[in-house]
């Protein structure tokens, strides 16, 4: 399912096909954004990994996309949000190599690394939030 | 959806499709297993070339299908990485380990086929 309010797209997430799903919604709108091809990808697989994060962990959750600015720059914010299990050592599950055995716990540091800005947010049994977004430049 | 597996000679070769699924991709590591066992084949080539994404789970299948094949007697290589792929693969800090890689669908069959020769040695 996949609605536009205003600029951002949302998408549900709660299947592993909804992980394609996400991934294509947001290079969609990056490419629209102006982003070069190689950015496309990265921000395609940035989403890719939260995505999954949310099949795995949360079961359900969504992912909004949408155009960004700052100052002069323009860019796309992704948020990720579920009102899974949460992460009792948020810095813990940002470590390279930390997984709890579902993964090969690159998902969120990787996501964190192919993007410009990466902010998590998460609290046990409420839900977790990611906030990510990349400029082009 | 599942992925086709075509048969030529001992070779296996599979078209990765773009919209692949998790579950395609473990259904895909399931047949291959199959197939390499009833068609005796020696070698398995993997075009990802229409691949736009290869996050930490497809290289970690990716990786699983060639062990997997490799126990059963038959070399996988992965041909047509693109370039943004690559570049993304290696910000992600993933790697294919030993399994071999090839620019397109020649010279992966051509390295499939020189790495069971290699091995028959």
């Amino acid at each position: 399912m996949t609605t536009a309010v205003a600029e951002q797209t949302r998408v549900l997430v709660e299947r592993d096909g909804d992980v394609v799903n996400a991934r294509q919604t947001g290079r969609e709108l990056a490419a629209s954004l102006g982003f070069r091809s190689t950015d496309l990808t990265l921000i395609a697989t940035a989403i890719s990994e939260v995505a999954r994060n949310i099949v795995l962990y949360a079961g359900r959750g969504e992912i909004a996309v949408s155009a960004a600015h700052n100052g002069a720059r323009r860019g796309i914010r992704i948020v990720a949000h579920d009102d899974g299990p949460g992460i009792p050592d948020v810095e813990l599950a940002m470590r390279d190599g930390y997984s709890t055995g579902k993964s090969l716990g690159l998902g969120l540091s990787g996501a964190r690394r192919l993007m410009d800005d990466f902010e998590i947010v998460s609290e046990v049994g409420v839900g977790t939030t990611i906030t990510m977004s990349k400029w082009t430049r | 959806m599942p992925v086709p597996i075509l048969k030529q000679g001992q070779m296996l070769i599979v078209s990765m499709q773009a919209s692949m699924s998790d579950l395609d991709l473990v259904q895909l590591k399931d047949d291959l297993a199959d197939r390499v066992g009833r068609f005796r084949s020696s070698g398995v080539v993997i075009d990802v070339s229409a691949l736009d994404v290869m996050d930490s789970f497809a290289t970690r299948t990716l990786r699983g299908i060639a062990h997997t094949t490799k126990l059963r007697g038959a070399e996988t290589v992965i041909v047509g990485i693109q370039p943004e792929v690559a570049f993304a693969m290696v910000q992600l800090g993933l790697t294919l380990d030993d399994v071999g890689t090839a620019l397109d669908l020649e010279e992966g069959l051509a390295l499939a086929t020189a790495r069971k020769a290699e091995a028959r040695l």
